[in-house]
């Protein structure tokens, strides 16, 4: 059985992405809805780090059963 | 009403939420061959493993949007639900207590008492924990329609059967392992969703001493206000918080309260069992830096004309539980919205799953094996497991269409632990520290704890004495009346316990080694060094509890 940190660190991988790209994409085409704060694009360093925490938790358990 | 906008991308991100549960749960039904793999996992956890479990157990999303909303209304004594109102509990639980529950092998925590004492005295419980599980499962789902239509405009109906039939979903397929694995993933979207608003909220205010420095005294201090009711948000006396909170509540909800304490019973061994809350206190005395912090923001801005900040209010009465919606609205750009939204649907997931796991395990051992097929084999047992999870879920959709057409039930929730869970603590601290304590003594004194309870929220309710004689206050508030009402059920079951087991036949001490401290030996972790023991790991979240309390004093 794959380990609980394995599901961890996939579902933070994609969804962290998804909110990466996302931010990416209202940086080069920003919204006419604002959020306070939206000048500091927290969706795209969340996003990132997100993307990090989830990517080093798969890759570390993506072979480990227990 | 103003709702939280969702793009696509919101959606799509609460869809792969809904789909991730729903294959775990089916990825782990392969894996779940017998009881033990239902009821408890396999008994296989790492003690981190069901450590973020057992803290996760407790973090429904009722309580993040509650705890939020209550800060905005009594300021920063609300943190000691986190702090004293919980760690010194979980020291004990793990320090203790864990020993005898875990060797004795015991599935719930009836079961112990069923050994420590009877047959009686496990039934009564095991019916007043189901009872209760159900009713708070079922307000838990109306409270998330309620937040889910409020806030994002959802339709009542969608929302409860979505996420009802999700939960029943993975829970029926896998138990108690899908239902870990599910609150695992809660606890890391709940930070990942929710810490983000306490750094927005700090880089739009400046700091964390401007955002205190912007509040009264009365609601930016810990205990400073607290030798004066009349001078703190809470409107308590020290004693209060320290005699109701932090001893009778906090210990006779981590100590017995089953929903939390299966996780501990999924652990491989006595020492990942005894780590269990022990590395769970250091992420619960984390959790105001969501949702304490996110309600002094709340005030801050409030407080502020110009931030175009201001609670929700229906019919003229402010809707504290709005808080935290209304600052991932103010904060979170497309994404991080369809984030949030989902750290809070985990939330209410995973407490749902909680409460059904707990509530299959009990229902199947304590009642149905106890009292209704007493020869019930292994797989008859998992079937009937299974079976009672639909019916389990289907009873709290029940009792959240009823909580929907009668609102004010939602106000009994924090009664009903402290009917169950206080006495309870009173019943489960003698028995498990003196051997001469006696079945009767403990069926006795635990329902007239019970009883008296009950019979102390009704008088108040209706008016038939004064709260100030429960209180020994001349200000009047709920929360000190739970927290004190909690002190005297557990004192009166304490005192009834023992004038009744002074005349009643005790349990020979041989029926009860394994089961009472003095009467069992007790060598845990003897071999280990020092720092590799539990009780280092006490001593330390003990001295940062210390630390927090110094600081915000």
């Amino acid at each position: 059985m794959k380990p609980i940190w394995y599901f961890v660190g996939l579902i933070l991988l994609v969804i962290g992405g998804l909110i990466f790209l996302t931010g990416v994409y209202q940086l080069l085409n920003p919204p006419e809805t604002k959020t306070v704060l939206s000048e500091i694009h927290p969706n795209v360093w969340w996003g990132i780090i997100m993307f990090l925490f989830g990517g080093f938790m798969f890759l570390k358990t993506r072979k480990e059963t227990v | 009403m103003q709702s939280i906008g969702l793009t696509f991308i919101d959606w799509i991100i609460i869809l792969i939420y809904f789909v991730f549960v729903l294959g775990i749960g089916w990825y782990l039904k392969r894996f779940t061959k017998s009881e033990e793999d239902f009821f408890l996992a396999g008994r296989k956890n790492s003690s981190w493993v069901a450590g973020l479990a057992f803290l996760s157990a407790n973090l429904g999303a009722l309580e993040l949007l509650g705890m939020t909303g209550n800060t905005f209304k009594y300021g920063m004594y609300v943190a000691h639900f986190y702090w004293i109102g919980a760690i010194p509990a979980m020291v004990f639980l793990g320090i203790y207590m864990m020993p005898f529950y875990y060797s004795s092998k015991i599935k719930s925590i009836p079961g112990y008492l069923k050994l420590r004492f009877d047959e009686k005295t496990r039934v009564l419980n095991g019916i007043a924990f189901a009872i209760m599980t159900l009713l708070v499962s079922g307000i838990n789902l109306y409270a998330m329609a309620l937040v889910l239509h409020t806030f994002l405009g959802w339709d009542w109906n969608i929302s409860m059967w979505a996420s009802a039939l999700t939960v029943m979903g993975y829970v029926t397929l896998s138990g108690l392992m899908s239902a870990i694995f599910t609150e695992i993933i809660q606890f890391f979207l709940i930070w990942f969703g929710l810490f983000l608003v306490s750094i927005l909220g700090i880089i739009e205010i400046g700091s964390l001493d401007q955002i205190l420095n912007r509040l009264p005294e009365s609601m930016n201090t810990l205990w400073s206000t607290s030798s004066d009711p009349t001078q703190n948000g809470m409107l308590i006396h020290w004693a209060g918080i320290v005699l109701g909170l932090g001893f009778v509540l906090s210990f006779g909800y981590w100590t017995t309260d089953f929903l939390v304490v299966q996780r501990a019973f999924s652990a491989k061994n006595l020492r990942a069992a005894r780590m269990t809350p022990l590395l769970a206190s250091f992420f619960k005395m984390a959790l105001p830096f969501i949702v304490i912090l996110a309600g002094l923001i709340a005030i801050a801005l409030s407080n502020d004309p110009n931030s175009g900040f201001k609670l929700l209010e229906d019919g003229g009465q402010v809707n504290y539980d709005s808080a935290l919606p209304l600052l991932i609205a103010r904060y979170y750009p497309s994404g991080l919205v369809g984030l949030g939204v989902t750290a809070l649907l985990a939330g209410f997931m995973a407490g749902q799953a909680g409460n059904i796991s707990a509530f299959n395990t009990v229902w199947t051992y304590d009642i149905y094996k106890s009292v209704l097929n007493k020869k019930a084999s292994d797989s008859h047992l998992l079937w009937m497991g299974r079976v009672s999870t639909v019916v389990g879920v289907i009873i709290s959709l029940g009792t959240a269409y009823w909580a929907k057409s009668f609102p004010s039930i939602m106000d009994y929730m924090q009664a009903i632990f402290s009917w169950v869970n206080a006495p309870l603590f009173a019943t489960m601290l003698l028995g498990m520290f003196l051997w001469w304590i006696t079945p009767n003594g403990a069926f006795w004194g635990l329902v007239v704890g019970m009883l008296s309870s009950f019979f102390m929220w009704l008088g108040v309710k209706f008016h038939w004495f004064n709260e100030s004689i429960i209180t020994m206050s001349s200000v009047q508030s709920d929360m000190a009346a739970n927290f004190w009402r909690a002190w005297w059920a557990w004192v009166i079951c304490f005192a009834l316990t023992i004038v009744i087991s002074l005349f009643t036949k005790k349990k020979p001490k041989a029926e009860l080694v394994g089961l009472v401290k003095g009467l069992t030996e007790e060598k845990h972790d003897s071999h280990l060094p020092f720092v590799k023991r539990p009780e280092f790991v006490a001593i330390i979240s003990i001295v940062i509890l210390i630390v927090l309390n110094i600081l915000f004093w």
